[in-house]
């Protein structure tokens, strides 16, 4: 069993006692636990269920790397899945729970699928869900949803708050051990700006577990002195908690702070995300033990044996009572050292190489342990925890020599620098053949905007795998760093450790070397997504000879740990099983973020009412008022409808439509874009732009025009009016405005630079009201002011002059096909004007009228609205709108575009109207069927519905929709199935269904 | 995230300032021109691993389009210039050369 022993523990408080649960069982923990050590002095071996087969997984790390130990942490708005026990800092009241189970972590139903894992190899996904296609609808992807995941996802709003913060720098060095932190005082010293990120809540990584001496001190004591000297340095700035979770381009750096994870609830944010710009990245981020793949290496109590030397020196927690050590290099005889000094019973070292390791090993031996060379774990059995170890010799196929009994397995394969940083962004590595390594390639590291290396490697992550080459390296890192920022550099004393020399690792993929099929079926690679060295074994057989396809293919790798512990192991394996040297097979690629960072901390403090600017028009407050139900329209908010009384929306909207077409309504269209565009060069430019002649144009008068891309398609349309001989008021869409405007700049900046034209955006220089209806010439007549009869002001004019007292330019143009007045008033003045013409109106019956009735109006007169008629694919042709484009002009933007053949084919989809033959309102969206079904089994189609709704003024459904040849074939009925199981029979008509000459709008 | 130095105002901008406006210096075909001319300057794009010359405007800044010869392997900078030429600057072609003996990129190099 697992236990705390009354003594060890550097980072416990034995006086702060913390109370908390797992699964709701109670247990007792210190200040400086981490959930997983504090589940192991528990003797809470058995955490999780692993994705696949559920197998029983204990802990195996003791840190970023653990991909067994995850659980559910904390309790509605704070809870979350996933969550490392390694990584967490215990809290009192912590309550965590274990995942990926039922009905129980002890008992679970979903482990049937261990013992069907004959039938479910590599690739089981893609062999078994592809055939025959009908189940996959009702069979297996009810099957894949339920079994997919780990951990829930939280069901209520997250009580956190997070933040970004923004740094300039001129070296992050990223880890905190001791190569980070002397790199970090070798680059301080020259002066320049360091940033000291350190993912554990402590100082000094490994080393002080590790022992040794650097410039005579002892490790922990050499970290303490630097850290405190580091903390009085002005110019550098250190931060624990703080993981450095990807680097990008041009020395961008994220560091994900975890501020108060281990004290929730606590005042400020929770995680923080540094967004940094460094000129220089000193990748100190350690290495990562790998597992050795022996059969029965995931039984809950097989451990890295750093891990469990981890356990003891940090944290005063013995993995086992009976323990037997694994081993191809000299580490892991520091785990049988400080086991058997803490007087835990180290039963066995096996080690697999024949001549056995150097002075450790001596050590060891000195000490009375026993040690076996050429040995190796053959199995391990036991099923929620280890209960024996079946010993082999490595050059064999795994017959058992014996078996020895125990409680905890220490394993070690070696170490992998922890490259990822390095290679984020582009660094390369190169494999060292004598210490079985990938390390970062120093000749090719990732470079910045001038084409030089922007990170330097160095300690662990560098390769350097001794504590003498580890406090050399760093120096020397940190004075290169400092020197490719831009520093010079002072004198300074290198640091030096005490030699501790160690014989060379054996490289070690499987254990046994030659192990047999039943064996190799039971070595986990990748335990979080159960990969085994069986399932890469029958991958490269059937063909996946790129690292890349054979990680997709058995998902090696591919959890939420990233494979930190199984790619080295993986890519080894494939290695040998394509008879292929490693570096030839290469690494698949490292993606930030290191570890998974939160959402929350993505969004920092973009959430809520400040996720994005909410733009009012200066009406706003006036439509809340008065019973405004919004509706988004790009970042503003317009009123949808106007809810009075007890009516609801619908009622709303068709009050609002009768009354402009008999009395008087105010609309306000502040939000269209009002683009001016002015110079010697204007009409030509808008000859352009848009597909009509605008340069025609009379100043005074008006013009409806559509612009289309260089491909054809329409993007936008609006009214424009002509200033003067130099000058245009291009109207845009509501959500065109931003977008107009930067395409006219891109086409004047980038194509026709030489043409004299200026644009400005003046959409929110003006409120601007339509008054619209067959009363409307009487509120603004009783206003006094300008003459606004039908001759001194015809339709399609626009004019300068004074309404009461208010300055106004007035346009004569009408959405709605009733008299209009579009008036533009400066935007100080919108809500004093908007409430005069309330006031003047109320005789008349005025009455605000929304967007809904808007699109309600302007459907009835068959006008159409760019993002309901047009997606990016139609084109001017399509909408009848043929009348609006130029024959004069030699060019505008899309003109050669629709001379393609496809353009002018008679099969396009074209517009019309839809009359339903029982009035009812055609579902948006429904398309039309035609007869026969395509190569996927669905019904062909021959059109679709763009525009729908209740017109009161016709008392029955309107549409308008696409049609195939539609112009062509009025009368015919076709058939739009309704997702509500209904199908629709509507005629094709006009789509101008109201005052088809257009008189109402020009009296 | 790269950073560009915006030719206009001088500002260092990061990526998140900018939008990017794909390929630099394409030559426009309107009416008149043949299909293959058409589909060349409005679908084929260059798509290089290694030197590209790319459009991008200064939109939260001072707003002007400019040119940006860089890297898209390496990420160097070799340099940005005005939006308002058809071919880059001699200055920039050369520094180039210094940096990738013997590039090419559409007829340049
Ligand atoms: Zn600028």
């Amino acid at each position: 069993m697992s236990a705390r022993l009354a003594t060890y523990g550097r980072l416990i408080d034995r006086t702060s006692k913390l109370d908390f649960t797992f699964d709701g069982k109670p247990m007792m923990g210190f200040e400086g636990d981490t959930l997983a050590s504090a589940l192991l002095a528990n003797d809470q071996m058995l955490v999780g269920r692993s994705f696949k087969y559920h197998r029983p997984r204990g802990v195996v790390a003791s840190g970023a790397e653990e991909p067994n130990a995850l659980v559910n942490l904390g309790e509605g708005a704070r809870f979350e899945p996933n969550q490392r026990a390694t990584t967490t800092e215990l809290f009192g009241g912590l309550a965590a729970r274990s995942q990926n189970h039922w009905p129980t972590l002890e008992f679970d139903v979903g482990q049937v699928n261990s013992y069907l894992a004959r039938f479910l190899p590599a690739g089981f996904y893609y062999k078994m869900f592809m055939y025959p296609r009908s189940f996959w609808k009702h069979v297996y992807e009810p099957f894949i949803r339920q079994s997919a995941g780990l951990g829930q996802p939280p069901k209520e709003r997250d009580a956190d708050t997070y933040e970004h913060f923004h740094v300039h720098t001129d070296v992050v060095v990223a880890g905190g051990g001791v190569a980070g932190l002397i790199a970090a005082k070798a680059a301080a010293q020259s002066g320049a700006r360091v940033l000291v990120l350190e993912q554990n809540a402590h100082w000094g990584g490994r080393a002080p577990v590790d022992g040794g001496r650097i410039d005579d001190w002892p490790t922990d004591g050499f970290v303490e002195r630097l850290v405190k000297e580091l903390e009085g340095m002005a110019n550098v700035t250190l931060r624990a908690r703080c993981m450095v979770s990807g680097l990008y381009d041009h020395g961008y750096v994220l560091g994900y702070e975890r501020v108060s994870d281990h004290v929730p609830g606590a005042e400020g944010p929770r995680h923080r995300l540094w967004r940094i710009r460094a000129k220089q990245v000193i990748v100190a981020t350690g290495a990562i033990e790998r597992p050795l793949a022996f059969a029965g290496n995931d039984v809950p109590g097989v451990m890295l044996a750093s891990a469990m030397r981890d356990y003891l020196v940090n944290w005063g927690v013995a993995a086992g009572e009976r323990v037997i050590v694994a081993t191809n290099n000299d580490d892991a005889y520091r785990t049988a050292i400080t086991l058997k000094k803490a007087g835990v019973e180290v039963l066995r070292i096996l080690d697999a190489r024949e001549t056995g390791g150097g002075a450790l090993m001596e050590e060891a031996r000195r000490l009375g342990i026993r040690i076996d060379c050429g040995r190796a774990v053959g199995k391990v059995t036991g099923g929620k925890r280890v209960k024996a170890v079946q010993i082999c010799a490595h050059q064999g196929a795994g017959g058992a020599l014996e078996e020895v009994a125990c409680d905890a397995v220490a394993m070690s394969g070696g170490w992998s620098p922890a490259v990822h940083l390095w290679s984020h962004c582009g660094g390369k590595l190169t494999w060292d053949d004598t210490a079985a390594m990938f390390r970062p390639d120093e000749s090719r590291a990732p470079t910045g905007a001038d084409g030089k290396p922007m990170a330097v490697a160095t300690g662990a992550a560098n390769g350097a795998m001794t504590l003498e080459a580890i406090a050399a390296d760093a120096f020397a890192a940190g004075r290169k760093a400092a020197q490719a920022a831009g520093f010079k550099l002072k004198r300074a004393s290198a640091v030096k450790a005490d030699p501790a020399p160690e014989s060379a690792i054996e490289p070690v993929w499987m254990m046994p070397a030659r192990a047999r099929v039943g064996l190799r079926a039971k070595a986990w690679l990748d335990y979080q997504n159960d990969v085994k060295v069986s399932d890469v074994q029958l991958a490269a057989r059937e063909g996946y000879e790129s690292v890349e396809h054979t990680k997709r293919y058995t998902t090696l790798g591919m959890a939420t740990d990233q494979g930190k512990l199984s790619n080295i192991n993986g890519l080894a394996v494939l290695a040998d099983t394509l008879g292929a040297a490693i570096p030839a097979v290469g690494t698949t690629t490292f993606r930030p973020p290191y570890t998974p960072i939160s959402m929350g901390a993505i969004g920092g403090e973009a959430r809520g009412e400040v996720f994005q600017p909410l733009r009012r028009t200066p009406m706003y407050d006036w439509h809340a008022a008065h019973g405004a139900d919004w509706e988004p329209v790009g970042q503003w908010r317009r009123p949808f409808a106007y809810v009075q009384g007890g009516e609801d929306v619908h009622q709303a909207v068709n009050r609002e439509v009768k009354n402009v077409r008999q009395g008087v309504g105010l609309l306000d269209v502040s939000t269209l874009g009002k683009l001016l565009v002015k110079g010697p060069d204007a009409g030509r430019f808008l000859d352009m732009l848009y597909t009509n002649m605008m340069s025609t144009l009379k100043p005074g008068k008006c013009r409806y025009g559509l612009m289309c891309n260089e491909n054809g398609f329409l993007i936008d349309d609006g009214v424009v009016a002509r200033i003067d001989e130099e000058t245009f008021l291009c109207h845009t869409t509501t959500g065109g405005a931003d977008r107009i405007h930067a395409h006219m700049e891109e086409w004047l900046q980038t194509e026709w630079w030489d043409w004299k034209v200026y644009t400005a955006n003046l959409t929110e220089q003006f409120a601007q009201i339509a008054v619209v209806g067959p009363k409307a010439r009487q509120v603004l007549e009783k206003l006094g002011g300008m003459d606004l009869s039908k001759e001194a002001l015809p339709f399609m004019d626009w004019k300068d002059g004074a309404i009461g007292n208010f300055q106004a330019r007035v346009f004569r143009i009408s959405f709605s096909g009733e008299l209009s007045f579009e008036i533009a008033v400066p935007a100080s003045q919108g809500l004093a004007f908007w409430e005069t013409l309330m006031e003047a109106g109320r005789e008349f019956g005025i009455m605000p009228y929304g967007t809904e009735a808007l699109h309600v109006l302007r459907a009835e007169k068959g006008f159409i609205m760019i993002g309901d008629e047009t997606d990016g694919t139609v084109i001017p042709q399509d909408l009848g709108l043929g009348w609006a484009i130029s024959k004069k002009k030699d060019d505008y933007l899309g003109k050669r575009a629709q001379e393609r053949s496809f353009m002018a084919s008679p099969d396009r989809w074209k517009l019309v109207g839809l009359e339903t033959t029982d009035g009812s309102v055609l579902p948006d969206g429904a398309y039309a069927v035609a007869e026969g079904s395509n190569a996927n089994g669905q019904r062909n189609t021959q059109g679709r519905v763009t525009s729908t709704y209740y017109s009161p003024t016709l008392g029955r459904g309107i549409a308008m929709g696409l049609v195939h040849r539609g112009p062509d074939r009025m009368g015919e009925v076709i058939e739009f199935p309704g997702t509500d199981g209904k199908t629709y029979s509507a005629k094709i008509v006009d789509p101008v269904v109201y005052d088809k000459d257009g008189e109402k709008q020009n009296v | 995230m790269l950073i560009l130095e915006c030719p206009y105002c001088g500002v260092k901008a990061d990526e998140t300032e900018l939008s990017a406006g794909g390929e630099a210096h394409l030559k426009r075909f309107g009416p008149g021109a043949d299909d293959e001319s058409f589909e060349g300057y409005l679908f084929a794009r260059e798509n290089p691993k290694g030197v590209h010359f790319e459009r991008w405007r200064h939109s939260y800044g001072c707003g002007k389009w400019f040119h940006a010869a860089r890297n898209t392997a390496t990420l160097e900078v070799y340099g940005t210039y005005p939006a308002q030429v058809s071919v880059p600057p001699k200055d920039i072609l050369k520094t180039i050369s210094a940096a990738v003996p013997g590039w090419r990129w559409r007829d340049l190099g």
